[in-house]
């Protein structure tokens, strides 16, 4: 411990690399998803819309 | 008069005990004077009194505890991610869901931290364990530390949740260092567009199911976040969400931060790596906060309208919702109409679901 350890930190560089990436490329996936949800909803959203005034109705 | 005085005289031979005793009476003022996270820190506060008492009794019970609820499939900090799924409103995430990068950036603390920690020489399982303190998340620190059997879990735990309490005094330096005045004072519209509650309550399955492909070993993390996110919007099970916020979230939590103190003995907690592993933590927390005001910063590059004031990436770190009131409080100190909080929520709500998917992607770098 409290040893400069370079190798262990070259050993570390690529999952650094692939982890930092990697949340990235899962955040596209996620964010696209989520566009593709609010383009269709407008009419499911109108919808639930006058479901929820007819029931307040009766 | 040997039975009483035995204990009382073995305290010479152990004076680390009464170093213990003066940190858990220190986490028990930070928690009732600073109030810095009292519900955690007081429990664990005391706690580390309770452990470290010549003989403790307690000691075995506490032990007990931490078998069930944590050793044992992380249960605790798992039944709390329930909780906190409950609480979360992914709204102004799902309104605008570019802010989501920002969670991705601000977990760059996270990295950083782990080749630093690598640098200094701890063994792979300790570093990435100490690297998810840039987690901000208390459970996910627990759950991830706890698989990779880090022998540095009491600090990794007190680190995690002490800096979480030391938000709006560690970030607001860095975001001034990072950003001008004039970048502070960017003013951001909020579009107030409805979500459907089918997109609600599809949100928290698809995440599921995507994070779950992607990093198998964060299921049970993210699952249960949503799961409980789930139980909040789907409109059928009011009170089940109720308990979840507030009973179960409550119940969990009392229990957490006693169990933590188990592993708060004198000669597990007080070695010199402690003190690296809280040097680390804040590290960790620095870089994650750059990271996000980074990103924004980056992005303001391309826009020529509408530009992205710096500040909200730094609610990027999970911290909820504590990052994002710091960021919204610095825009009102610069402009007093420069409301950023709905901005910030959004993207501290994404950096709950970025910090899970990186502890699962750190899980599934060394978890084996």
């Amino acid at each position: 411990m409290f040893e400069i350890d370079f190798q262990a930190f070259l050993d570390a560089l690529p999952n650094i690399g692939k982890g930092y990436l990697g949340i990235f490329a899962v955040t596209a996936v996620i964010v696209l998803i989520v566009y593709m949800f609010n383009t269709i909803p407008e009419k499911v959203y109108e919808h639930e819309r006058k479901k929820d005034e007819a029931k307040k109705n009766k | 008069m040997d039975v009483l005085f035995q204990p009382l005289l073995s305290i010479f031979d152990q004076p680390k005990m009464v170093v213990m005793w003066v940190i858990g009476a220190v986490l028990i003022f930070l928690a009732i004077k600073k109030e810095m996270e009292p519900t955690l820190l007081l429990p664990m506060g005391f706690g580390a009194i309770l452990v470290n008492l010549p003989e403790s009794g307690a000691k075995s019970v506490i032990d007990a505890l931490f078998q069930v609820g944590i050793e044992y499939h992380e249960l605790f900090p798992l039944i709390l991610f329930i909780g906190i799924g409950a609480m979360i409103d992914f709204e102004p995430l799902l309104t605008n869901p570019k802010l989501m990068f920002f969670g991705a950036a601000a977990q760059f603390g996270i990295f950083f931290t782990l080749g630093a920690a690598s640098l200094l020489g701890f063994a792979p399982n300790d570093a990435a364990s100490i690297a998810i303190i840039g987690a901000a998340d208390g459970p996910t620190a627990i759950y991830v530390a706890q698989i990779l059997k880090s022998n540095f879990l009491p600090a990794i735990m007190v680190a995690a949740y002490s800096y979480m309490a030391l938000v709006p005094i560690v970030q607001p330096p860095i975001i001034k260092l990072c950003t001008t005045k004039a970048e502070r004072k960017i003013k951001m519209a909020y579009e107030g567009k409805k979500v459907s509650k089918t997109t609600k309550i599809l949100f928290p399955i698809i995440i599921t199911m995507i994070v779950g492909v992607v990093a198998p070993d964060s299921v049970a993390l993210i699952g249960f976040l949503m799961f409980g996110n789930l139980i909040r919007e789907c409109g059928v099970l009011n009170s089940l969400s109720e308990t979840a916020q507030n009973v179960l979230a409550n119940l969990i939590t009392i229990f957490l931060g006693i169990t933590i103190a188990s592993k708060m003995t004198a000669n597990e907690f007080l070695r010199v790596e402690t003190l690296l592993i809280m040097g680390l933590g804040l590290v960790a927390f620095v870089f994650d906060t750059f990271g996000g005001i980074m990103l924004a910063k980056f992005m303001n590059l391309f826009l020529k309208k509408n530009k992205i004031n710096p500040m909200i990436g730094a609610a990027g770190i999970s911290a909820f919702p504590m990052s994002a009131r710091v960021v919204h409080k610095m825009g009102l100190e610069e402009d007093n109409q420069n409301f950023l909080l709905m901005h910030s929520i959004g993207v501290n709500v994404s950096g709950q679901i970025a910090s899970v998917i990186a502890g699962g992607l750190i899980l599934a770098f060394y978890g084996n």
